[in-house]
């Protein structure tokens, strides 16, 4: 009696009051945006509303349980939970139900679940349970095959269920793994990658690996070891770029400028990394690395761009980017969106008075661009109100992760602050333009009794942990 | 991390600002105004004969829309009595279109002609929620073909749920060409934007048209009909039940589809569309029935052609080749015409002698190339199905019917490996038994023959607007049969004309070298039907033809004059001996005068 006691003291009763501040306002507007005028009462269940009173309510009782039982058994299922989460996943690839061009659910009963939900559960429990179990600084081959394992293994077979946004999801773990420790190398390899894409687009591609190589043989040359043999092999590779575009046609050859450039930059950059790696100018290595990868990344984007995404997806970025105009296809669902938020102006138009956010213009009004309606309804002060409680929210989850005393408990909590964080982001940027159009829903917002308990049940599993932080004693 | 979160929020906080404050663009609502999507329906293409001349265009129709949730108070009986309506379906009419969505727009009333729709427009603006929908409705210069185009009518939920383009109470083909050529006739819509205010008065567009799509015309079909062959065609038939198929050989282009009894197609357009349906559909001479695709009758004596040129092709017949027949004695079968004895195969053809085929297709069983019937009928039926049979064409006709040719596997099920040979199967040699084709196929025997052994996939569009040839069109059909061995075939169905024998020797036309083939598919419901194929000129044949008169009896009474009558029409022109037209013209062959009443 007396440690259940202790655990309520403890718990952090700030969070609970922020997600069932979230919660609620999200029901407010998923009333507003499903309303039928004939059918108005709250706990109307043939109605989206009705429902998500029961996903709620259903929810909180799964909040209750999850505080009934010991803290430990959570570290302890981890494993057993992921490898039953990984079948399910598998079966459903098989048998599960098709909704939106997504199989993605399954039925039990008049029930939709759809798994790839509880997958990141699995996979935040998982990756705690095995990232505490190793020494922090020495990750080895093998660990990172096995971090990858737990990660991606969820994330291909989503993947396969053609819900290519769920399986984005899984990426925020990277996260994770930079807060204990990963270089942050990979970090800025990212940004880059994205920005060499990005560019890819804007800038001819011929001048953009241009400027690439310049780039990379500038910061070389701020290096003053070596001075004569990266003037010759800088010369070299110009003096063989002219030769060899104006000569080819005399051996009856016909590769663009483009070809002739990587070719030549990339063997320049080989002998360059050679001798940087023979007298161990750190320098040169690196340049010449960048060089070489970043060419052979900027060639290669094209390539997945046609070959690997599907036409939807490579739409999507198009307009992102500016490249593409479709006001009627996938532009349409943006505009729409931006026009319904941007109608709200200051204060919105009030609770139920939305024009846009009703069955004709938003696409998926009560789910993934829930925000809409907040946006047309509330106006400005509403959305500012729904972006600071979100970051109340995860700042407020970074602090209890860093005050637990366990591993465990610390990576699992920064692992589901990062699945939140990356449903929070994108699915606003999404709506507003900032982001190409991904599916996935705003965290206790959306409707969708999947997500919610999904979300609720990551959320109160770090709470639970988080109230018996004091009997660990390091 | 922390930082990461804050600077994200930040960026989100000030991009919602500009959207949200700053940006005037989206300022839509100001005064609670709305957009308004309204659906530019794009005119759907035209439909000409082969020369040009014009079968199907269309008419201005408007429909009363409405949108639930936009729907003010308002006078009932006023509006109800503008559109001619009384106010109780009115009130059904709201009650339905709000089950079906408070959002999206139902239409109301279908088709209001053009004086109600500018009454209407004066008035509109006291009924927030309505507006009015233009739609095209098509109509027919000339009442005939009305089972080729087929016929547009509304999409049901079916339709709806399968096809993501249409929204309710959007029309599509239903059948026929409408049907087959939907996606290119109908076009693609558009939708202009308007910024409508409370008195539901439109303020303007919405962002200057920016997101307005503009609506693509359907595009214009070229049909291969020869609209007088048809309509004559179409008169010949009249009071008789039966078909005309009439091919050009060298390209395989449909000149003339007939089903008799049809119908006007201008019955199927419009608001009476549902009342005169199901008038036709309870009809017992079934005019919705399009006889000359789907109807399958044995072929008669007009397979004897098949059965000689599998026989020359298989080596055990020759042209010179004569056999006995003792005329109503013959056994097994016996013949029904009393000629010469012996007889060889061009006469044969000509007096269309059963045991000479019978024998021919007795030596092609009994070939002793092969080891067993199972075998030699193998290569018969390979022969025979070269020349279509037993398949669909596949090409834009709208639901054909296979035919039949009897396999192997069947006769072995009904009568055991060893229990049957030639003797047994005999009444194929004559088209007779399990030999089905249908009329089309008739019409495609006729100009594979006059094609000395090839065909071309019979189709019924020659063009269509803005597309290059679409890919039935290049097809080309070899059959297995080696083009010499038609000649004699081709003497003898001259013969069946210009013989002193023929059987269609009374239709005989000197100034057009003809060829043909009588047959009667044996009808056990009743009197038999006339069949008969034809192509002419002889050389360079232009048209080739296929005629079932249905009950009619022998092939030369109906099915010939009537075959002979529509080649010289199209070859010619003109007719030159009227008292055989009007003699078909006048003939009366239905079985019962009476048939449902249609409401124009």
């Amino acid at each position: 009696m007396r440690r259940r006691v202790n655990y309520l003291q403890e718990m952090d009763w700030l969070t609970v009051l922020l997600y069932l501040l979230m919660v609620g306002f999200g029901l407010v507007n998923i009333y507003s945006s499903a309303y039928n005028s004939e059918l108005p009462s709250l706990f109307e269940t043939s109605q989206r509303y009705g429902k998500q009173i029961l996903w709620i309510g259903a929810a909180l009782v799964f909040a209750i349980v999850i505080f009934l039982i010991d803290s430990r058994f959570y570290s302890f299922i981890a494993y057993p939970f992921y490898l039953l989460m990984m079948i399910v996943l598998v079966f459903i690839i098989f048998f599960g139900i098709e909704v939106n061009a997504a199989k993605s659910w399954i039925e039990i009963g008049s029930f939709r679940i759809q798994p790839a939900e509880f997958g990141k559960l699995a996979v935040g429990l998982a990756l705690a349970k095995y990232l505490s179990s190793i020494s922090l600084n020495t990750y080895t081959p093998a660990t990172f095959v096995r971090i990858g394992a737990i990660v991606f293994i969820p994330m291909l077979l989503v993947l396969m269920q053609n819900d290519t946004g769920s399986a984005l999801v899984y990426f925020s773990f990277i996260m994770v793994l930079y807060r204990e420790g990963l270089s942050a190398n990979f970090l800025w390899i990212g940004l880059a990658s994205v920005f060499l894409f990005v560019m890819s687009f804007m800038v001819p591609i011929f001048f953009l690996a241009l400027g690439i190589v310049l780039a990379a043989y500038l910061y070389m040359l701020i290096t003053p070891k070596l001075i004569k043999t990266k003037w010759v092999v800088g010369l070299v590779v110009i003096g063989a770029f002219f030769l060899a575009y104006y000569g080819q046609s005399y051996l009856n050859l016909k590769f663009t400028a483009y070809f002739w450039l990587v070719i030549l930059s990339i063997g320049g950059a080989l002998v360059l990394l050679g001798y940087g790696w023979w007298y161990r100018v750190k320098r040169f290595v690196q340049g010449s690395l960048v060089l070489i990868f970043s060419l052979l990344f900027v060639s290669s984007v094209d390539f997945v761009f046609n070959e690997v995404l599907e036409a939807h997806q490579q739409n999507r970025i198009l307009v992102l980017l500016g490249k593409k105009s479709d006001p009627q296809g996938v532009e349409w669902n943006v505009i729409q969106s931006k026009i319904a938020i941007g109608s709200g102006g200051l204060s919105g138009k009030g609770f139920l008075n939305g024009t846009q956010t009703k069955f004709d213009f938003v696409p998926e009004q009560s789910t993934d661009f829930i925000f809409c309606t907040v946006g047309e309804e509330w106006g400005y002060l509403g959305t500012s109100a729904v972006i600071v409680l979100f970051v109340i929210f995860l700042l407020r989850l970074i602090y209890l992760a860093e005050r637990q005393r366990s591993n465990f408990n610390r990576i699992y909590g920064w692992g589901i602050t990062s699945v939140f964080f990356f449903h929070f982001a994108v699915n606003i940027s999404m709506t507003i333009g900032l982001a190409p159009v991904i599916g996935i829903p705003l965290p206790f917002f959306s409707y969708g009794g999947s997500s919610l308990w999904a979300f609720t049940i990551m959320l109160f599993i770090f709470l639970r942990l988080d109230s018996t932080r004091k009997e660990f004693l390091q | 991390m922390g930082a990461i979160i804050v600077i994200l929020a930040l960026v989100m906080l000030i991009k919602l600002f500009m959207i949200q404050m700053v940006d005037t663009r989206y300022k839509i609502s100001a005064q609670n105004n709305s957009q308004r999507h309204v659906t530019e329906y794009p005119a759907r293409g035209l439909i000409y004969d082969r020369h040009g001349t014009l079968m199907v265009y269309n008419q201005a129709a408007y429909d009363l829309m409405l949108i639930p949730r936009e729907m003010k108070a308002f006078d009932t009986l006023e509006l109800a009595n503008v559109v001619g309506i009384s106010v109780d379906e009115m009130k059904d009419g709201i009650q339905k279109a709000k089950r079906y969505s408070r959002y999206k727009p139902s239409v109301l009333v279908k088709q209001l002609n053009t004086e109600t729709y500018a009454i209407l427009q004066e008035k509109l603006y006291k009924y927030p929620g309505f507006f009015v929908q233009t739609r095209t409705l098509r109509k027919y210069p000339s009442p005939i073909a009305a089972n080729v185009l087929g016929y547009v009518g509304e999409v049901d939920d079916k339709w709806l749920e399968n096809n993501a383009y249409y929204q309710q109470g959007d029309y599509a083909g239903i059948s026929g060409l409408e049907k087959v050529y939907e996606e290119m006739l109908r076009g693609k819509k558009g939708v202009s934007i308007y910024l409508v205010n409370v008195h539901n008065t439109i303020q303007g567009s919405f962002m200057n048209g920016q997101y307005d799509t503009a609506a693509i015309a359907g595009r214009n079909l070229t049909t291969t009909l020869d609209l007088e062959l048809q309509a004559y065609g179409e008169r010949l038939m009249q009071n008789k039940i039966g078909s005309i198929v009439a091919i050009e050989p060298e390209t395989g282009e449909i000149l003339a589809l007939v089903s008799s009894p049809t119908y006007d197609p201008n019955l199927l357009v419009g608001r009476v569309r549902g009342q005169n349906y199901r008038s036709l559909q309870a009809d017992l001479n079934k005019p919705l029935y399009n006889r000359a695709l789907m109807a399958q009758y044995p072929p008669g004596s007009t397979f004897k052609l098949i059965t000689g040129l599998v026989g020359l092709q298989e080596g055990v017949l020759n042209p010179g080749i004569t056999y006995a027949c003792s005329g109503p004695n013959s056994l097994p079968i016996k013949c029904s015409h009393f000629h010469d004895t012996p007889i060889g195969l061009i006469h044969s053809i000509e007096e269309s002698c059963n045991p000479y085929f019978w024998k021919v297709f007795q030596s092609v069983m009994d070939n002793q190339a092969y080891p067993r019937i199972q075998e030699s009928f193998t290569a018969w039926r390979k022969h025979v199905m070269s020349f279509g049979l037993n398949q669909k064409f596949q090409t834009d006709l709208f639901s054909e019917s296979r035919g039949n040719i009897p396999d192997i596997d069947y006769f072995n099920r009904y009568y055991g490996e060893k229990g049957w040979r030639a003797l047994t199967v005999r009444s194929l040699s004559i088209g007779q038994g399990e030999i089905l084709l249908t009329p089309l196929q008739l019409a495609n025997q006729a100009a594979t023959i006059a094609n000395r052994g090839y065909f071309r996939p019979p189709h019924l569009v020659k063009q269509i607007e803005g597309l290059d040839s679409l890919e039935f069109q290049k097809e080309i059909h070899e059959t297995t049969i080696h083009p010499e061995h038609f000649e004699p075939i081709i003497e003898g169905m001259r013969l069946v004309y210009a013989g002193d024998h023929g059987t269609a020797r009374w239709y005989r036309n000197d100034s057009i070298p003809m060829a043909g083939k009588t047959g009667t598919a044996e009808n056990p419901h009743g009197d038999d039907h006339s069949i008969f194929i034809a192509f002419a000129p002889i050389e360079n044949p232009r048209i080739a033809i296929s005629v079932v008169v249905e009950n009619s009896g022998f092939g030369s009474t109906w099915a010939v004059p009537i075959a002979t009558l529509m080649m010289e029409k199209y070859l010619k022109g003109a007719i030159s001996r009227t008292w055989v037209e009007t003699r078909m013209l006048e003939g009366n062959l239905m079985p019962k005068p009476e048939s449902a009443e249609a409401v124009e």
